[in-house]
């Protein structure tokens, strides 16, 4: 295969705690040891619960959040530690859309002024940011007519098709897209997907997209990565993923959302988990998972298990994965 | 809604008007005892309101124009505040999206569940705190006498959506209102709550009234379903029917735009035109028409709800014509 276009390894992002009178001192491992490829034109999703990692992950990728160790390659440059002017050059080719288009427009700034900040930013003259401007609402489906007003008189939908024309605008190459459709309505919902698709199509965009919400997933990645406290639990092409999870928590999570059928869900075997995430203060020694896992056995609790191929086409962290391998 | 008799929950043409508009418009709908109906629909659409209303929670700038609303052949719409907090956690009861937010920070857990015991059976404390560590249990908190005393900051999302669950259902009402009672939770902890709720509907037997936009979980959770768009219910009937055989264009639609677990990836979702235009703008006649691929003349007029169905109705006048959106 190719050289990715983005590169992760052993990625660690750890936020010190300092103690309280109530609350004692700690690090709390975000992300703990995250390795992931994402080649030109595919989508990558991180999927996962509250404090798996996904968000902490993207933010690195865009600087948004330090790393701790680890390296972050682009188109082979490392850029991990890029500060400062540097860092703010790589905006041409790394863009970020957030979940609530409503708290990510400035609500003083009309259409047109909030999707050519970034032109204005990178020195373009007056009327090619007109033009610019002009091209992008067309691009993500939105009349002309709208560039001059302000954000309140937008819909949600509306809202976040602005935030895409505003990431688009330096024509980046990697989209980060934080939950993008998670706060709109069913019916917008789609149109927005369609609009992922179409672009992407269209300009070989490549995108990391982090979603709770598995169905989207499916539908838009190329390959997944489930994370469960900071680390990977199973890793693969999407069809695999879904088709044939390997890691008892994926197959949690898979059988934890309920299916837009009632027949199909009253007749699935459905895996409930007993219990809560364990604190990121004190994850597990062991397993991140054995707290919560129905096929934990013994030696779960004190050792972790490395990604190993298993037979479905993806590659788990679990013990049941290295026996099946091994035996 | 059913069409059997003497429903616990009965709404009949209940309409709420905010600045003289009307944002829910003559919806009847009726919940029986140990059935669980899904109110379901896009933001806007006029199902929390609804809900709020039959406990008298409505904003302040809203208030019920029209209707009646009945609670075990008890007229609420004319209450007075005294009497509704009667009914309040008593009766009726509800939880909230936001488990953390509903629940009062400064209290311990364990009082807040006690409180409704306190407040309408007049329990002593020692007795009404043993009532309240037994459901607690059953809500499935572990060592819920530990967690009685703890504050709800020491409490995960799922479990103070327990302890909310719990303080609702400790005077066993008659009807429990749930308001998107999953939305803030993750996936693994809505499954354990879905699978609590259902296990309470068959065991406490009241009568469930269920507000979410997740088609999801209307398929996991409902009996009966309701949807709604533009403050009215545009189709109703038992849960199957609707998402075997939708009836309303919007319906057909909404269902449309899901993607499928194993549906083709990467394929053009379908989509619904336009957007839910805003409370005050809606069209004259049928309220979906302005986005309905079926709208003609005819749809000028408030269409009736017709059978389609063992108990389901759709509020269009082309029930006879979706084959044409296909």
């Amino acid at each position: 295969m190719s050289e990715p276009l983005l590169e992760v390894r052993d990625l660690k992002v750890h936020f010190p705690l300092r103690g309280g009178v109530s609350t004692p001192g700690g690090v709390v491992k975000a992300v703990d040891g995250i390795s992931l490829d994402l080649q030109a034109g595919r989508t990558l999703a991180l999927v996962g619960e509250s404090g798996c990692g996904k968000s902490t992950t993207a933010y690195a990728v865009v600087g948004l959040e330090r790393a701790t160790s680890g390296t972050i390659r682009f188109d082979g440059r490392d850029i991990t530690a890029l500060k400062g002017r540097e860092r703010a050059a790589l905006a041409q080719d790394i863009q970020i859309v957030f979940q609530d288009p409503s708290s990510a427009l400035d609500p003083k700034m009309t259409i047109a002024d909030s999707i050519s900040e970034p032109l204005a930013i990178a020195g373009r003259s007056r009327a090619d940011r007109k033009a610019r401007v002009a091209e992008l609402l067309d691009r993500v489906g939105l009349p002309a007519a709208l560039a001059e007003r302000l954000p309140s008189a937008l819909s949600g939908g509306q809202r976040q098709r602005v935030v895409i024309a505003r990431a688009l605008a330096l024509s980046p190459r990697l989209l980060v897209l934080d939950e993008p459709v998670s706060a709109l309505d069913v019916s917008i919902r789609s149109q927005v997907l369609n609009l992922l698709l179409e672009l992407q199509r269209d300009l070989g965009l490549s995108y990391l997209f982090i979603s709770h919400d598995l169905s989207v997933v499916r539908h838009i990645a190329d390959e997944a990565m489930v994370l469960y406290l900071g680390t990977v639990a199973e890793q693969g092409p999407v069809d695999a993923i879904f088709d044939k999870p390997q890691h008892p928590y994926t197959k949690a999570l898979l059988s934890a959302i309920p299916l837009p059928d009632p027949r199909a869900q009253r007749n699935r075997e459905k895996i409930i988990l007993s219990g809560d995430l364990p604190s990121p203060l004190s994850p597990p020694v062991g397993c991140p998972f054995v707290t919560r896992c129905p096929e934990r056995i013994a030696v779960c609790a004190d050792k972790r298990f490395p990604l190993a191929r298993g037979d479905a086409g993806t590659e788990a962290a679990c013990v049941h994965i290295g026996e099946r391998a091994a035996g | 809604m059913s069409e059997r008799a003497n429903p616990m929950l009965a709404i009949e043409g209940l309409t709420i008007e905010i600045d003289g508009n009307r944002i829910v418009d003559g919806v009847s709908l009726g919940v029986e005892t140990g059935r669980i109906l899904a109110i379901v629909g896009e933001s806007g659409c006029g199902k929390s309101l609804t809900a709020l209303s039959v406990l008298g929670l409505l904003p302040n700038a809203a208030r019920v124009s029209a209707g009646s609303i009945r609670l075990g052949g008890r007229e609420l719409t004319r209450l007075s505040e005294v009497e509704l907090s009667e009914v309040r956690g008593n009766d009726a009861a509800i939880i909230f999206q936001e488990p953390v937010a509903s629940l009062n920070p400064l209290m311990r857990v364990g009082e807040q569940v006690e409180e409704a015991l306190l407040l309408h059976r007049g329990l002593s404390r020692a007795a009404a705190r043993e009532e309240a560590i037994a459901i607690m249990a059953r809500v499935g908190i572990p060592d819920p006498a530990r967690r009685a005393r703890q504050y709800p900051f020491e409490l995960s999302g799922g479990m103070c959506q327990r302890i909310m669950i719990a303080s609702a259902l400790i005077c066993r009402p008659s009807l429990l209102i749930a308001d998107e009672p999953t939305t803030a939770l993750d996936v693994t902890i809505q499954a354990q709550i879905l699978d609590l709720m259902r296990r309470l509907r068959d065991e406490v037997g009241s009568a469930i009234v269920l507000i979410t936009h997740d088609m999801g979980v209307v398929a996991d959770l409902a009996d009966d379903v309701c949807v709604m768009y533009g403050g009215r219910i545009v189709e109703s009937g038992p849960v199957d029917a609707i998402f075997a055989e939708p009836s309303h264009p919007y319906t057909r639609l909404l269902l449309g735009t899901i993607p499928k677990l194993d549906g083709i990836r990467k394929t053009v979702l379908r989509t619904i035109e336009g957007m839910v235009p805003p409370a005050g703008a809606w069209p004259e006649g049928c309220r979906f028409r302005t986005r309905c691929p079926l709208a003609d003349e005819a749809c000028e007029q408030v269409p009736p709800a017709v059978a389609v169905g063992a108990s389901h109705r759709a509020a269009c006048w082309h029930v006879d014509r979706l084959e044409a959106m296909a």
